[in-house]
């Protein structure tokens, strides 16, 4: 079952007449990690960063098509591209989190930083941020770590602990679809692989989406894998038929490492 | 040739000390004589340049009236016109004295002056240079904000003289129409060295304001943020330092703005009791005293000049202090 369908969803950059993104047609499913692989420059996180319209802090972008996220209450799906009131974008961010490539803990402490999201959701109960600030804390396996220093600042924990402070922002807020845009790009193996151990327990939850450069992990963790090409889609199927027997030939030179 | 070098760098780099030494210790001895004679009550005493019937006759006294250059019985009537005490001078000076008087001198006026002034600018620079370096770093379109950006700077390149012209000339008559008092008083002066420190932290917050990463603002819209909470969660915690870099060197050049203030401060050495009294601050004193003034008098000039001195060091010192600290 799908939670987020993009459907001929074409993509221009403000200033630029070559479309970054066309029509690209792709469901995110629900409780499954979905991986966008492809060339730097093929438009897979222009594609991420669509699906929360995070594109849209900056002015003249345009795009064409539909992106539709499954409204859990009312079980219909509503296009995310006819969002245009600010309270709209809040609770279209509040669904879809965000993770990003470099870590981006907030200049303040720990605990400040995982309560962020909650507190300008308007929760002011301390006991219930407390209570969730260590759920979401647990949940990115970063309790153990600083559970003793929640009110000492976010810059002194190390690179790895800063994304898993980010994702365990994130999941605070409860969100159903958390996008990540290359997380591990700036992190060492050991992070990479906690951080890869964290998102596969965290799609119990959420659905995922993950922009990675590193095929091995897409591989590793997503059920399906997107293969992005110049704009375009080229193949999207289950993990194993995109890296044991792909379809098209370009994704086989790609995942062989023929080119890329 | 490379040791040349060295040697020539170390050079320059030793005259920064000793040019600063220097102009320290010689501000401290020609100040000497009126520490000797006030000490620190100087900095207590609001009496500048006022004359008091000795109690007794002692050898102290006497050398105090070769001294007395310019002599007043009448304190009230010093704050009015110079001319008239260079009059006055030349009588007294042809009067022979019955008693024995000495000339007292008390930087308050010209210390509490000069602070006030800078604190009134800075009430009024800080929102506003706030406001302005929002909108330029974070609301404006980009072609508005460098059209605007241009504005601020040329605004801190106006010289401070064209400030005091325009302060006395058409800022005052409104300041004093809308609060009463004085055209020239603290209230406009402060307001107008306001405008002149507005555009240096406008500028030097919307620099700060915009190294704040890209991705750090994302991820607070990610979670749902405003851009109001963005502005106040994010981007002021992260260029806090840079701001209060830029209110510190506003506050210098502030404290020792001479030419604008002094169109616009009254130049009489009156404690202020309302803002829209007229006063005087340590470099308007300075400059409008330096043409009469000889022995105590003199020296007394060089006290406070030795107090804006160490009052605008230890701002600087404050100012490195933070940058030191954002540097770590």
């Amino acid at each position: 079952m799908s939670v987020m369908k993009i459907k001929k969803f074409s993509f221009t950059y403000a200033g630029v007449d070559h479309p970054s993104l066309k029509s690209i047609t792709l469901p995110i499913e629900k409780n499954k990690i979905t991986a966008l692989i492809g060339p730097s420059g093929c438009g897979k996180s222009t594609l991420l960063r669509s699906m929360n319209r995070i594109h849209d802090l900056y002015p003249g972008n345009k795009y064409d098509g539909k992106i539709e996220l499954l409204n859990e209450e009312t079980g219909k799906f509503e296009n995310i591209l006819e969002i245009k009131k600010e309270n709209e974008f809040i609770k279209l961010r509040q669904k879809v989190g965000m993770i990003f490539q470099k870590p981006t803990p907030f200049p303040m402490s720990i605990f400040d930083n995982v309560a962020y999201g909650l507190r300008i959701a308007g929760i002011k109960n301390k006991t219930e941020l407390k209570d969730r600030v260590e759920t979401a804390l647990k949940g990115s396996a970063l309790w153990k770590e600083v559970h003793d220093r929640l009110d000492k600042s976010a810059m002194g924990l190390s690179g790895g602990q800063q994304q898993r402070l980010c994702i365990a922002r994130a999941v605070a807020v409860k969100p159903e679809v958390l996008l990540f845009d290359e997380p591990t790009s700036a992190l060492d193996p050991i992070s990479t692989g906690a951080i890869e151990e964290l998102i596969v327990e965290l799609k119990n939850d959420v659905s995922i989406a993950i922009v990675t450069h590193n095929m091995q992990q897409a591989s590793r963790i997503s059920d399906y894998t997107a293969f992005m090409y110049l704009g375009d889609l080229i193949e999207y199927d289950k993990t194993e038929n995109i890296f044991l027997n792909p379809k098209e030939k370009q994704t086989e030179d790609y995942i062989t490492g023929r080119f890329g | 040739m490379e040791k040349i070098f060295q040697k020539l760098s170390l050079t320059s780099a030793t005259l920064v000390f000793v040019l600063l030494i220097g102009i320290f210790l010689t501000l401290y001895s020609a100040a000497k004589p009126a520490i000797d004679e006030f000490g620190f009550d100087f900095i207590t005493n609001p009496d500048w340049n006022k004359e008091v019937v000795l109690e007794n006759l002692d050898d102290e006294a006497i050398i105090d009236e070769d001294d007395v250059a310019i002599a007043d019985e009448d304190d009230a009537e010093i704050a009015d016109e110079d001319d008239v005490i260079l009059d006055e001078d030349e009588m007294l000076l042809d009067d022979e004295d019955e008693t024995a008087t000495k000339t007292i001198y008390g930087g308050l006026v010209p210390i509490v002056g000069t602070l006030l002034t800078t604190l009134i600018a800075l009430a009024f620079a800080l929102p506003i240079a706030m406001g302005i370096a929002v909108f330029l770093a974070e609301i404006a379109p980009k072609n508005i904000s460098y059209v605007v950006g241009i504005a601020i700077e040329l605004l801190a390149a106006i010289p401070s003289i064209i400030f005091g012209m325009w302060g006395l000339y058409y800022f005052a008559p409104i300041i004093s129409d809308l609060f009463g008092g004085y055209q020239v008083s603290l209230l406009t002066a402060g307001l107008v060295l306001g405008v002149m420190i507005l555009p240096f932290m406008a500028a030097i917050t919307r620099d700060s304001m915009n190294t704040t990463p890209a991705v750090l603002k994302e991820s607070a819209y990610a979670l749902g943020a405003t851009k109001f909470e963005v502005i106040k969660d994010i981007i002021f915690p992260y260029s806090k330092v840079g701001i209060i870099g830029s209110i510190i060197l506003a506050l210098g050049r502030a404290l020792g703005e001479t030419m604008a203030v002094a169109f616009l401060i009254g130049s009489v050495f009156v404690l202020p009791q309302k803002i829209t009294d007229p006063t005087i601050s340590i470099p308007v004193a300075m400059a409008n005293n330096f043409g009469e003034a000889s022995g105590l008098g003199e020296s007394a000039l060089f006290y406070l000049a030795l107090i804006l001195f160490i009052i605008s060091f230890a701002v600087i010192s404050l100012a490195k202090f933070y940058f030191l600290k954002k540097a770590k």
